[in-house]
C-alpha cells in the first residue's frame, strides 16, 4: 500500500532511493544536502535495504568516483551534493556523462563561494550544465520524489544512457517538511525495472577496457574501426535532443500509474493559456511566482507562469510553442552567467531567436546566496517590466538588473553622483 | 538542408549505438610508454624474497604494478619496454630490493629497452 509521510524534501529524495532499489550509494556530507545521505545509510544499516552498498568516501570527488566505477559494472547508482561539493566532482560529471552512465543524482542547491554560503540559489546547478547530465528542478517534495524515479527510468533508457540530475532548493524544500506520498515498491518496480546496462565490467569472459585514450581520429583495433572523441561526443548530443520525447513519454507513463502530472513532464503552466505576460522561472522561483501570478490577475493584468522543469536538454521547441503567444516574458534568474546575465535568461533569448513570435524578454536577478525573494519584489519586476515594454533603451540595455540588492543601507545614495 | 525523418532515425541509432568507449585489451596501445621514464627500477637480487626462496612466494611488485610490467617469475623481470618509472614496486617491495636509478645512472641503459614476456 501507498504510505503518506511528512517528510522534509532530502527524506523525499532518500525514499525515492529506496523506492528505485539503488544498489551503490556513495556521497560526502554537505549541507544543505546531508539529510538525503544520512536516511540512506539509515536504511541501509536498519536491514530495509538489504541489498544496498553504503559506501563512505573522504570527497566529493570520490563520492562520484565510486558510483562511476560501480555503475560501470552494472548497478543502479545514487549521489547527491550541492554546491562547492558539486564543483570539486566537477571532473568526473564529465567522465560519468562522457561514458554515458545512467547515474542519477540530486543537487540541493546552495550558493557558491566565496563568500561562503550556506543558503539558496541556483548558481551550482546552473554551474554543471553542459558536463552533459540531463537536468530536472522540482517545486515540491513531492515532486522531488517522482522526480528521481522519472529520472532513473529516463537515464537507463537504451534510447537515452545519460546521467540525471534532479535539482531542489536548499532549505526552501531540502529541509522543508511536506506531505509525500511513497508508493509500493512492487508497482514502482513495474515502472521502473532492474537496470539493463549497455555497460558491465563484471562479463570477465568479455574483459574490456573504458575510455582508453581516444584520439582524434579514428582507431583502427583487432574488433574494426573504432570511433574518435569526436564520434563520441556527437552521439552524446544526439542522445540529449532525442531524449526530450522520452522525458515527455515517461512523464505520460508515470503521471497514468501513479496519478501525479507535472504539466507535459518538460515545464508546467500556471493560467498560461490567455496570458500576454508570461513569467519564467524554476524551482523555487518558480513556486513563488504562482502566488503572484494571482495577485497580478485580481489586479486586471493577463499574467501567467512558465514553470521549467526540464532543464537539459533544453526543450528548445516546446518553449517557442509556449510563449507562442506572449507579448512579453519577465524572466527571474537566481544565478548569474557573470559577465553575461541570468542564465535561464539567456537561453530563452537564444531558444526564441528563430521563433515565429519573438515576445520582449525582460530578465531580473534575484535572491542569490539566500536573499529572500518576496512576492513584492516579483510583482515589482512584472509591473516594470509591462511599464517599460515600449521604451526601445530598456530593451537594449545590456546591463543585468537585480531586484532586492540593498545598497541604501550601506550607504550608497544615487543622487550623490 | 532541410532535415528528414531519415535524419532523425539516422541520428538516433548512432546515439544509441556509440555508448561509451570500450576496447579489447591491447598491449602497446599507447605507444611504448616506457620512453617516459626517468627512474628505473633496478632488482637486488641478495634482497629479494622470491629470489632468496626460489620459490613464487611475495611477488608484491608483480601484483602492486599498475601497468603489468613486472613478471611473476624467479627473480621478477622488469619489461622496460612499458615500465614508466613510478616506483609502486620499490615502494610496495618489503625488504627494499627494488631501487630506483635515475634512468641516466642506470646500468647497461644503453641500448636495453627489455622485451616483451
Amino acid at each position: 500500500m501507498p504510505e503518506r509521510k511528512v517528510i522534509t524534501g532530502n527524506h523525499a529524495a532518500a525514499y525515492a532511493c529506496k523506492s528505485a532499489g539503488v544498489e551503490v550509494v556513495a556521497a560526502y556530507p554537505i549541507t544543505p544536502q546531508s539529510p538525503v545521505v544520512e536516511k540512506i545509510s539509515e536504511f541501509v544499516e536498519s536491514g530495509e535495504l538489504p541489498n544496498t552498498q553504503f559506501v563512505c568516501v573522504e570527497s566529493e570527488q570520490s563520492a562520484i568516483s565510486a558510483v562511476i566505477a560501480a555503475s560501470q559494472m552494472g548497478c543502479r547508482v545514487f549521489t547527491a551534493s550541492s554546491a562547492n561539493g558539486l564543483a570539486y566532482m566537477y571532473e568526473l560529471l564529465c567522465w560519468a556523462a562522457g561514458s554515458r552512465l545512467p547515474i542519477v543524482m540530486c543537487i540541493a542547491t546552495r550558493a557558491l563561494g566565496a563568500p561562503w554560503s550556506v543558503w539558496t540559489d541556483h548558481q551550482d546547478a546552473f554551474s554543471v550544465r553542459d558536463v552533459g547530465f540531463m537536468q530536472q528542478f522540482v517545486e515540491s517534495n513531492q515532486e522531488t520524489y517522482d522526480t528521481v524515479l522519472m529520472s532513473y527510468r529516463v537515464a537507463e533508457d537504451p534510447r537515452v544512457y545519460l546521467p540525471a540530475f534532479v535539482s531542489y532548493d536548499g532549505y526552501i524544500l531540502s529541509h522543508t517538511t511536506m506531505s509525500v506520498q511513497i508508493e509500493d515498491d512492487d508497482k514502482v518496480r513495474e515502472f521502473l525495472p532492474p537496470l539493463k546496462h549497455h555497460l558491465n565490467l563484471t562479463d570477465f569472459d568479455n574483459v574490456h577496457s573504458v575510455n582508453p585514450v581516444t584520439p582524434p581520429g579514428l582507431t583502427i583495433r583487432p574488433e574494426g574501426n573504432t570511433p574518435g572523441y569526436y564520434e563520441f561526443r556527437y552521439s552524446m548530443q544526439k542522445a540529449h535532443e532525442y531524449s526530450i520525447e522520452i522525458v515527455e513519454e515517461v512523464a505520460k507513463e508515470f503521471g497514468e500509474k501513479f496519478g501525479r502530472y507535472y504539466g507535459n513532464g518538460i515545464y508546467k503552466s500556471y493560467q498560461a493559456d490567455d496570458a500576454e505576460v508570461l513569467i519564467f522561472a524554476v524551482a523555487s522561483v518558480a513556486s513563488e511566482s504562482r502566488g503572484v501570478v494571482d495577485t497580478l490577475r485580481n489586479e486586471g493584468l493577463k499574467v501567467g507562469l512558465i514553470s521549467l522543469k526540464l532543464y537539459r536538454p533544453f526543450p528548445i521547441e516546446h518553449l517557442r510553442k509556449a510563449f507562442s503567444k506572449a507579448k512579453l516574458v519577465v524572466v527571474f534568474d537566481r544565478d548569474v552567467g557573470y559577465g553575461v546575465e541570468g542564465i535561464l535568461c539567456a537561453e530563452l533569448k537564444t531558444a526564441l531567436y528563430a521563433a515565429e513570435n519573438r515576445p520582449k524578454i525582460r530578465g531580473f536577478v534575484v535572491g542569490l546566496g539566500g536573499r529572500d525573494i518576496t512576492a513584492d519584489q516579483l510583482i515589482g519586476g512584472v509591473k516594470l517590466a509591462v511599464q517599460e515594454q515600449e521604451i526601445p533603451e530598456v530593451e537594449k540595455n545590456t546591463h543585468v538588473e537585480f531586484i532586492g540588492v540593498h545598497l541604501e543601507e550601506l550607504g550608497f545614495k544615487k543622487e550623490e553622483f | 538542408m532541410v532535415r528528414t525523418k531519415q535524419d532523425d532515425a539516422f541520428e538516433k541509432n548512432v546515439a544509441r549505438t556509440i555508448l561509451a568507449s570500450m576496447q579489447t585489451p591491447a598491449v602497446g596501445e599507447a605507444g611504448n610508454t616506457g620512453e617516459w621514464r626517468t627512474m628505473r627500477p633496478i632488482l637486488h637480487n641478495d634482497l629479494c624474497i622470491v629470489v632468496k626462496s626460489g620459490k613464487p612466494t611475495c611477488h608484491l611488485c608483480w601484483m602492486y604494478c599498475p601497468e603489468i610490467t613486472v613478471s611473476r617469475e624467479i627473480p621478477p623481470v622488469f619489461n622496460y619496454t612499458y615500465c614508466k618509472g613510478c616506483g609502486i614496486c620499490a615502494t610496495e617491495c618489503p625488504t627494499k630490493a627494488i631501487e630506483m636509478v635515475p634512468e641516466k645512472e642506470a646500468p647497461s641503459c644503453e641500448g636495453n629497452e627489455g622485451g616483451e614476456f
